[in-house]
């Protein structure tokens, strides 16, 4: 499943991107790598980012990246 | 000595710096790019030393402007000894670049920051240990506060003197395989890079690099290939791919053998977020927020604007009693008081107060908090949410609205960003509609105003970004931690814009003053309403409102204090009909940026943007002011 889809406040494992090069490179080296685990903490409401927890970081993630990333839910 | 700062976003890389150089940076930039690098001259326990502030990147792989400033900084010039600040509290993370200068083999310096954030977080971090692993020199530092900086110089100054390259982590043995075999066939005669981490570079994929061995070493063209699709083949991932992820496996690795994870101590900080970011009291404290700030502002600067304006009038008085302002001389010298007073009375008592909140809600960490609530908005305009800090900041004033879109990725952003950003009515123009329409029409029709300017932004967002299609794919920010700021670091930076304008702006708005003057005393003053006709006759208004129209581009609120002159120092309501009011205030919330942030604007963007958003304004201007002025008859 996507990020993307992943309700609030549940626990998921990372599976892979899709996508550009760029943004995998990004997440990478903000320490998002397949098999970390990451903790979605809200979704902003119409439409807006996700706030995502991992490896003690808060990043925002906005949809168009979000629904890149492929997850497991845990 | 030359000393360079290396370290990723965020690491407090910048903080270091200024404190020991104390906001004294000269900028300069790179050719063709918007990233900048700042130099500075340092004095640490009586030595000097030559220090370089490079911008904070992930990596050194040269995908974007930023980390593409920072390799070629490394190779090509004279750097005795490269300090990496590293963020202790997100030690894993901070360790990819460490172990990717490691590779460099040039002399290194680990600066451990932020050791109070890493307590905090229950980390503790052994240093002797990690000193070991990595073979060069760890510093704890805390630069906030200035703690660990001195050791930190004097440990840089002895690596320099010793002169001695950290050997670099080795990687699986496959990779390292290919990595002596490619390396064999270089003399480290190239790119200032030994032949190892050239050889690294090289199996990256890096196109710059690939250009050089091209011309220098064809030979070894087709053997780079056969590795790379080697590596490919046995990883099942493409090379740059496999390095990276090795270098993060070794950070990763390094960070789990010198941190113990104690009890985090769980603060405020944690909970603050579940307010400042839900979805609904999220919002709800953002406008209580921006309304606290503004309210502060306009309190601060409503006190100290009477006074000081009173001081320079009484000057223009003098001056005109003592050698008249009927002389060249006379209305010279006045013109020039009123320039100055343009900036002494009129943006300091707004700027100053605005610049030291503005200091304080960027340290303490709440603007990544409104880009995360605002993205969806933003997005319908073409742009992010990291974008909507222009906008705030230009409610108070243009000048730091354009500043603020520096911390824009790409250009196309930044301009997009700045053009919208001069479209918001700032502190001036606010005068203005109060003065003019608030105080004849009531308030109910400037708040009209006030909707009415948002609904044109988001109408020229959309065109504009049409024009311009995005190429970004979206929003990826870290929220950082919330940190409580020092007096010290708010008032140097709040210095340190300041002085910006000072030297760049006011100097244009005294010489523009000291223009108009000269014109106005060989009664040019028709000449010019002439000139403006065409625009005054198609908006409907009398002749005579040209000249306040062009002194507001020296300043947004001559517009009101010239009308009133202009208009032979009548009751407006007798001279100007109602509509006539609301199509004057509309045109001028929108026409041309004051000249302050014209000069703001060229530096930021250069002249050929400057000159493309001023007449954007101008036609902007046009249509909204004719809309307005249906809607007022229809209305009224």
């Amino acid at each position: 499943m996507k990020l993307l889809d992943v309700k609030s406040g549940k626990k998921v494992c990372i599976v892979g991107f899709q996508g550009s090069r760029g943004v995998e490179l990004k997440l990478r080296q903000l320490g998002l790598l397949p098999g970390d685990t990451a903790k979605v903490i809200r979704h902003a409401p119409l439409g807006g980012p996700l706030l995502v927890e991992f490896k003690g970081r808060r990043i925002a993630l906005g949809r168009g990246i979000a629904v890149k990333i492929l997850v497991e839910e845990v | 000595m030359r000393f360079a700062l290396i370290g990723q976003p965020n690491c407090g890389k910048s903080t270091l710096f200024n404190h020991v150089a104390g906001y004294k940076a000269e900028t300069g930039n790179f050719a063709g790019t918007t990233v900048t690098y700042i130099e500075s001259k340092i004095l640490v326990s009586g030595k000097k030393y030559h220090l370089v502030d490079l911008p904070g990147t992930y990596s050194l792989s040269g995908m974007n402007p930023a980390e593409k400033v920072t390799l070629q900084y490394l190779t090509s010039r004279e750097v005795s000894v490269i300090i990496n600040v590293v963020d202790a509290s997100h030690l894993a993370q901070g360790l990819g670049l460490t172990v990717e200068l490691l590779e460099m083999q040039k002399p290194l310096v680990v600066a451990l920051n932020m050791m109070d954030e890493a307590a905090r977080e229950g980390m503790t971090i052994d240093i002797p240990e990690l000193q070991g692993l990595l073979g060069t020199p760890v510093v704890p530092l805390i630069a906030s506060k200035g703690r660990g900086v001195r050791n930190l110089f004097v440990t840089a100054h002895y690596v320099a003197k010793q002169d001695n390259s950290p050997e670099r982590l080795t990687y699986a043995k496959d990779l390292e395989e290919v990595i002596l075999e490619i390396a064999g066939n270089l003399d480290g005669k190239a790119a200032m890079l030994e032949p190892e981490p050239f050889a690294i570079k090289l199996l990256e994929g890096d196109m710059q690099w690939q250009d050089q061995i091209h011309d220098e070493y064809p030979q070894l063209l087709p053997k780079l290939n056969h590795a790379q699709l080697m590596i490919e083949q046995t990883r099942g991932q493409s090379a740059d791919w496999v390095i990276s992820g090795e270098r993060q496996a070794l950070a990763t690795n390094l960070a789990s053998a010198v941190v113990v994870q104690g009890e985090r101590r769980v603060s405020w900080r944690d909970r603050i977020d579940d307010i400042l970011l839900h979805p609904v009291f999220g919002y709800v404290a953002l406008v209580l927020i921006m309304f606290l700030f503004f309210q502060i502002v306009y309190g601060i600067g409503s006190i100290l604007e009477p006074p000081l304006l009173n001081i320079f009038s009484q000057l223009e008085v003098f001056l005109d009693n003592l050698i008249g302002a009927d002389t060249l001389l006379g209305a010279s010298l006045i013109g020039i008081v009123q320039g100055i007073a343009g900036g002494v009375a009129i943006v300091f008592p707004y700027l100053v107060p605005f610049l030291l909140g503005l200091g304080f809600l960027e340290d303490i960490g709440y603007l990544p908090r409104i880009a995360f609530l605002m993205d969806t908005l933003m997005k319908r305009i073409g742009l992010h949410g990291n974008a909507i800090v222009p906008f705030i900041l230009g409610y108070g004033c243009n000048v730091p609205a354009v500043m603020s879109t520096r911390m824009l990725e790409n250009r196309r952003d930044r301009f997009l960003a700045a053009a919208l950003s001069t479209l918001v009515p700032c502190a001036a123009r606010i005068a203005v509609v109060f003065g003019l329409v608030a105080f004849y029409l009531g308030p109910t029709v400037a708040l009209a105003i006030y909707f009415f300017n948002l609904v044109v932004i988001a109408i020229t967002g959309r065109i504009l970004s049409g024009l311009l299609p995005e190429k970004t794919p979206g929003l990826i920010l870290e929220m950082p931690v919330y940190r409580i700021p020092t007096i010290r670091t708010i008032i140097h930076k709040t210095w340190f814009r300041l002085h910006e304008f000072v030297v760049e702006a006011w100097p244009i708005l005294i010489a523009g003053s000291l223009v108009l003057a000269i014109l106005i005393f060989y009664n040019l003053d028709n000449f010019i309403n002439s000139l403006v006709r065409p625009i005054t006759w198609i908006l409907g208004l009398p002749a005579a409102v040209g000249l306040p129209l062009i002194f507001g581009i020296l300043r947004k609120e001559l517009s009101l204090v010239m009308l009133y002159q202009a208009l032979g120092g009548v009751e407006f309501s007798e001279v100007l009909t109602s509509v006539q009011l609301i199509t004057y205030a509309v045109f001028v919330v929108f026409y041309i940026p004051c000249l302050a942030t014209l000069a703001v604007l060229k530096r930021e963007l250069g002249i050929r943007n400057m000159v493309i958003i001023t007449l954007l304004t101008v036609v902007i201007a046009m249509i909204a002011a004719q809309i307005a002025r249906l809607l007022a008859i229809i209305i009224l």
